[in-house]
């Protein structure tokens, strides 16, 4: 049992304990901001000093590899700029802010585990520990829709985990373990491949976790989530939560479920066309930024999910070996895409109080720097050069051609252009539209250090990925 | 006749469903939330079953179930918060009367 490769998360979950006692104590609240933000530091230090390392502790419970690492650092900074972005909009609860930031802090933990373990008790405490934290979150805020939101995203959550422990309950009955690495070596020695009660369980598996990265048909949830929560948590749920379920269907279907891929392959493959076109078709039709962007969030699940259809371990390090290294950097590139256009959301919504796209008219006279980072955002989202969102559709859909799922990328590629229109509506509303008011736009300077970062982050990615391709493909070698 | 492992299961499975209609089909959001509760317990069920009948020898099966029950609390009580929360605000818990958002 080795304490010090759990240090990472350890600290997270101190800190997050150290801000809720400084609530107590402090009356100047802003202090509690700082502290989560600066703190957020150690765990991050914790991590780069175990880069690298690649051992397994706690009874095969705790893995730490270059893939729980990656996704270590990318829960720290996703939860940084969240925090970042929170400091302003938190003074609308104003005496609820420590429990805010260490709810944040929590998730943040929680999703740290969901990468780095590889078993399926503790995959469940980490995914509820995530899960319970953002039903707080999301209906944190004392209007009705917050509290609306809280409740539909508690009651379809928990049943998604109830449908996830039955399939979860199903593989440990047919392998008589749980550890993911058990229940492989299980499978191909019973030969369980053509067993029915396999395929019902890996089903409802694909259900559980779908839910959590909001694939069709388990995507229902989002919309309304994401318009009553309050808006820094609609970012942390369209990234981090979205990315930690990436992370724990990867480790579970490579680690457990490598001899069964081909049939997961199609069912990821269908699922993925179905999501990015009902996201797409379905976020034409909105008129609220932030329901518009949990459509494009759907959509940009379904791309993300080619990544998930090219993943063949029925032949090691053979064709479609790019699939996971591909999915890796395009969360990477969409987790700063998405952050850095609803950064510019909070800042711009707070002030004009509204999340109508038409109150959004005229907004590039108001706020001029805002209104531009938002259309860098939108235009990576969309995938056009020379942002993170078209590297990063690039390198899905060569993987996916590699792999042989022409059709997928036809219809991935006609969903890319439907969604321009959506996105680019926003663009001309807020260039070519006139002014509601002359009233200028400010934003804090803790907003325009995080909007600044992400806008920074997409245009790097754009024009220089490979270090952060590199590290994507380290992140995912130790993959059979 | 024996009891074997196959009654549990299907006994669980049974339970799952009911608990999986009381999900689709109740207007109350507390019948909702034991609704889940009976889900949850469907999955205990079926997971005592296979520790005792597959897995004997591990504890694994019992410990699972525990921390399915732990999580389950806390589940519930978040829920429950949040149900008296909207209650306060608009004084129903009727899940078809909570729509302020819709399609």
């Amino acid at each position: 049992m080795n304490l010090y490769l759990l240090a990472p998360e350890i600290s997270l979950c101190a800190l997050a304990l150290v801000v809720i006692l400084l609530d107590l104590f402090i009356g100047r609240k802003w202090i509690l901001g700082a502290v989560s933000i600066a703190g957020l530091i150690v765990p991050a230090a914790f991590t780069i000093a175990l880069w690298g390392t690649n051992e397994t502790s706690f009874n095969g419970m705790l893995v730490v590899d270059q893939f729980s690492l990656f996704f270590n650092l990318f829960f720290l900074v996703s939860t940084a700029l969240v925090l970042l972005s929170s400091t302003e909009y938190a003074s609308k609860f104003a005496a609820f802010r420590g429990e805010y930031y260490a709810l944040v802090l929590l998730a943040a933990m929680g999703m740290m585990l969901m990468a780095s373990t590889r078993e399926l008790i503790s995959i469940y405490i980490a995914l509820e520990l995530t899960g319970i934290s953002l039903y707080a979150l999301t209906g944190f805020l004392k209007d009705p829709k917050s509290s609306e939101a809280g409740l539909k995203y508690l009651l379809l959550g928990a049943v998604a985990s109830a449908v996830l422990l039955y399939g979860m309950a199903l593989v440990f009955g047919l392998t008589g373990t749980t550890h993911l690495e058990g229940i492989k070596a299980a499978i191909s020695a019973e030969g369980l491949l053509a067993s029915p009660a396999l395929l019902m369980g890996i089903v409802l598996l694909v259900a559980g976790f779908g839910f959590k990265i909001a694939t069709v048909p388990f995507q229902m949830w989002v919309p309304d989530v994401y318009e009553g929560a309050p808006t820094p948590i609609t970012a942390y749920l369209s990234v981090a939560s979205k990315a930690a379920g990436f992370a724990v269907i990867l480790r579970v279907f490579y680690e457990a479920l490598g001899p069964v891929s081909l049939d997961w392959s199609i069912i990821f493959a269908v699922l993925a066309a179905i999501t990015m076109t009902l996201g797409n078709v379905v976020a034409i039709w909105q008129t609220n930024i932030k329901r518009m962007l949990g459509y494009s969030s759907i959509a940009q699940a379904g791309y993300l999910m080619i990544g998930l259809a090219t993943v063949s371990a029925l032949e090691p390090g053979a064709i479609g070996s790019s699939g996971p290294s591909a999915l890796v950097f395009f969360l990477a590139c969409y987790a700063l895409t998405n952050l850095g256009a609803f950064i510019a959301i909070i800042a711009i919504s707070n002030k004009i109080d509204s999340d109508e796209i038409s109150d959004y008219s005229g907004m590039a006279r108001r706020a001029p720097l805002l209104s531009l980072a938002l259309a860098l955002c939108l235009i990576s989202l969309i995938g056009i050069p020379p942002t993170a969102g078209f590297m990063a559709k690039i390198y899905i859909f060569s993987a996916a051609v590699d792999y042989g799922l022409i059709w997928l990328v036809i219809v991935a590629v006609i969903n890319t252009v439907i969604s321009a229109y959506y996105y680019l509506r926003v663009i001309r509303v807020m260039f070519l539209g006139a002014p509601l008011s002359e009233e200028r736009v400010p934003s804090s300077g803790a907003l325009r250090a995080a909007l600044s970062f992400a806008c920074l982050g997409v245009l790097v990615l754009g024009i220089y990925p490979w270090v952060l391709l590199r590290i994507a493909e380290a992140a995912v070698r130790m993959f059979p | 006749m024996a009891i074997a492992l196959e009654h549990f299961l299907i006994l669980s499975a049974i339970l799952f469903s009911i608990g999986l209609y009381g999900v689709l089909a109740k207007r109350n959001a507390v019948a909702i939330l034991m609704s889940i509760e009976l889900m949850l317990n469907a999955v205990n069920i079926a997971l005592v079953a296979f520790w005792r009948y597959v897995a004997p020898t591990l504890l694994t099966g019992q410990v699972f179930v525990i921390f399915i029950m732990v999580v389950a609390a806390a589940e519930v009580a978040v829920g429950l918060a949040i149900i008296i929360a909207i209650y306060r605000s608009r004084e129903t818990v009727d899940a078809e009367q909570i729509d302020l958002m819709k399609w």
